[in-house]
């Protein structure tokens, strides 16, 4: 944790830079770590663990089902595998991490690099919107997507430190520090990292940068939206959201995936069972991406600040009507 | 009182290969009786491609792995993975003969709360390895294995079982061009090839031939044998422990339902079957069982 600040000398650094350099200096501290590339190491951030560390760096070439269930054997000798692609090419391996990984209770951790719209140009086929809700349906498995570099170097640690299998989002465009070098993370803890008491915005990945600045526009129209860094979208961290419930009573959800299944499922669930209230879902509307840069789609697809802003005064006219009725 | 010294060789012929066949060859028979009981019991389960398997499971078991069920989490014990996880009544059956799980135990396969479910799961039982069941996993999870263990420099080997249907899988041959890639000579793949699927004949559905050529292609070493053999089995395993630089890969020639002549070679007992009582006893008679051991498997 405390030498996560160092890690990431470059503000300017993507989430799956910031991955592949703490994996790097991560590497001596945790000598049963293996990493398993497809042939993209450039991609994943993880050219920077094949420099320090290239005899634990292993090839598997463009088969990516065959690496993920590898992983499980990997494991079953005593070593700690860290299966990296692109999020989309997860999703072909689904079946493999249930039953090599989950089934079986492998220490083992799948950290996907290229999810969401952030992807960018490549377009439609290479942006994964379904990986967290896939892998969020596997029984014991942990979904992770952490903020912004610093939280993604912390997160590193964090896994590797953690007993059991763990899905990872990092992430392609340059990332913003929206965390100061105070910030910790923990699996399975949100935080508060904006005060409000209208209602509660909550953010994972790159949303949660939209979030902070969807609350800086409601806050002109005299609105106070609190904003809630979810990392962990499982085990989501249920008493926080109650408790944001209990003293905002409105909800907005923001993530780079599908409405469907991932993080505002997550919410929904949760605070089903615990304090229902108004919540309103920023995502892909159940379509596919395109081509284009990441902050273009974002706008079309209805992902940024304003979007954000918009879905959050709906929740708070629909607060503000139960209200009124009871 | 005159002292007697034993000879120290009075124990010898037991070591002898022709006995070592004989108990390799009653071990393969109690695990033919034993999935045929076990099946009866569940009401389901795959007979046809437990029983082609059972003469390479004894002698996997019982002569060419350094796995002893006292010391099932030995970092240097060899490895098996029955890749082929639908087999997993032989797996059982082997495992019980050879003292890894108790026999009685194992005929509640398929049942609620047994730890023998339809297809092996290392929670229940850690010495499977791992939870197999989806074609084509098995085999990856094995070279993951392979992969460590030299890694680690931890001499042993894996070994992993397949079934031919399995071949067509894509991922099979992902982990077949990975396992030569990395020269993993610590890695073995015995395949059950009893010509017969699901639903059909492999040459039916999808054609495997010329397989040794597709192994060969891929810079595997290779051995063809009769699956049923005991001492050409044993001679082959033998001799893919000594290969050097390459994976192995055993092509096992075997008979679908082999031991219980109203099987043998009908795809309708690959699939999941319920057994009579009539059939099952047919089976075990024709398995060579007598009327006691009958009714000591089916009347439990």
């Amino acid at each position: 944790m405390s030498n996560a600040p160092a890690l990431i000398a470059s503000t300017g650094d993507s989430l799956r830079e910031a991955f592949g350099k703490a994996l790097s200096a991560l590497a001596d501290e945790f000598p049963t770590v293996v990493v398993l590339d497809a042939d993209i190491a450039g991609g994943t951030g993880v050219h920077h663990f094949r420099k320090s560390h290239p005899e634990r760096l292993l090839q598997f070439g463009i088969a990516e089902q065959n690496m993920m269930a590898a992983a499980g054997g990997l494991a079953a000798t005593g070593l700690i595998p860290v299966v990296t692609t692109f999020a989309v090419f997860c999703l072909r391996a689904v079946e493999q991490a249930r039953l090599s990984l989950a089934y079986t209770r492998r220490n083992a951790k799948i950290v996907a690099s290229h999810p969401g719209l952030d992807v960018g140009p490549d377009g439609g086929s290479a942006q994964a919107l379904e990986d967290m809700a896939a892998f969020r349906a596997i029984p014991g498995m942990t979904v992770i997507s952490p903020a912004d570099p610093l939280e993604m170097a912390q997160a590193t640690r964090a896994i590797l430190e953690f007993d059991g299998p763990v899905y990872m989002r990092t992430g392609r465009s340059p990332a913003k520090r929206l965390f100061g070098d105070d910030h910790t993370f923990e699996i399975g803890k949100g935080q508060i990292i904006r005060q409000g008491h209208d209602l509660t915005i909550v953010a994972c990945g790159v949303e949660v940068g939209r979030a902070l600045e969807a609350a800086e526009l409601l806050a002109e129209e005299n609105i106070s939206a609190r904003v809630v860094n979810m990392p962990t979208i499982k085990p989501i961290d249920g008493e926080l959201l109650k408790q944001c419930a209990l003293e905002t009573g409105a909800f907005v959800t923001a993530e780079d995936h599908n409405i469907h299944g991932g993080l505002g499922s997550a919410v929904a669930e949760s605070l089903a069972a615990s304090r229902p209230c108004p919540i309103e879902f920023v995502g892909v509307k159940d379509v596919f991406g395109a081509s284009g840069e990441p902050e273009e789609l974002a706008e079309q697809f209805g992902l940024t600040a304003p979007h954000i802003a918009a879905a959050a005064r709906a929740a708070l006219a629909r607060k503000k009507h139960l209200r009124k009725k009871s | 009182m005159a002292l007697t010294l034993r000879s120290i060789t009075e124990d010898a012929p037991r070591t002898t290969a022709q006995t070592l066949e004989a108990e390799l060859a009653a071990a393969a028979a109690f695990t033919r009786k034993h999935t045929i009981a076990s099946i009866y019991h569940a009401g389901s389960g795959h007979p046809g491609g437990a029983l082609s398997c059972a003469d390479l499971l004894a002698c996997l078991f019982g002569a060419e792995l350094n796995f002893w069920p006292t010391a099932v989490d030995d970092p240097a014990r060899d490895r098996f993975v029955l890749s082929k996880g639908h087999a997993a009544p032989a797996l059982y059956a082997v495992g019980a003969h050879y003292g890894f799980c108790d026999a009685k135990e194992a005929l509640q396969l398929r049942k609620l709360n047994s730890k023998f479910q339809g297809h092996p799961h290392v929670l229940d039982l850690p010495w499977v390895e791992t939870s197999t069941g989806s074609l084509g996993q098995g085999f990856s999870v094995a070279l993951g294995m392979a992969m460590g263990l030299k890694l680690q420099n931890i001499p042993a080997r894996v070994y992993t079982l397949l079934g031919d249907g399995e071949l067509q899988e894509g991922e099979v041959w992902e982990a077949a061009m990975c396992a030569a890639h990395h020269r993993l000579d610590n890695l073995c793949v015995i395949i059950d090839y009893n010509k017969l699927q699901s639903d059909n004949l492999n040459n039916v559905i999808m054609r495997l031939e010329p397989l040794a050529a597709k192994w060969r292609a891929f810079d595997w070493g290779i051995a063809e044998i009769d699956g049923h053999d005991i001492p050409e089995i044993l001679a082959t395993l033998r001799r893919a422990g000594v290969t050097q630089h390459r994976p192995s890969v055993i092509i096992a020639h075997t008979v679908k339902g082999k031991g219980v002549k109203y099987m043998e070679n009908i795809p309708a007992w690959h699939g999941s079957v319920k057994l009579t009582r009539e059939q099952a006893e047919e089976a075990l008679e024709s398995l060579g069982a007598s009327r006691a051991e009958i009714k000591d498997l089916l009347d439990v």
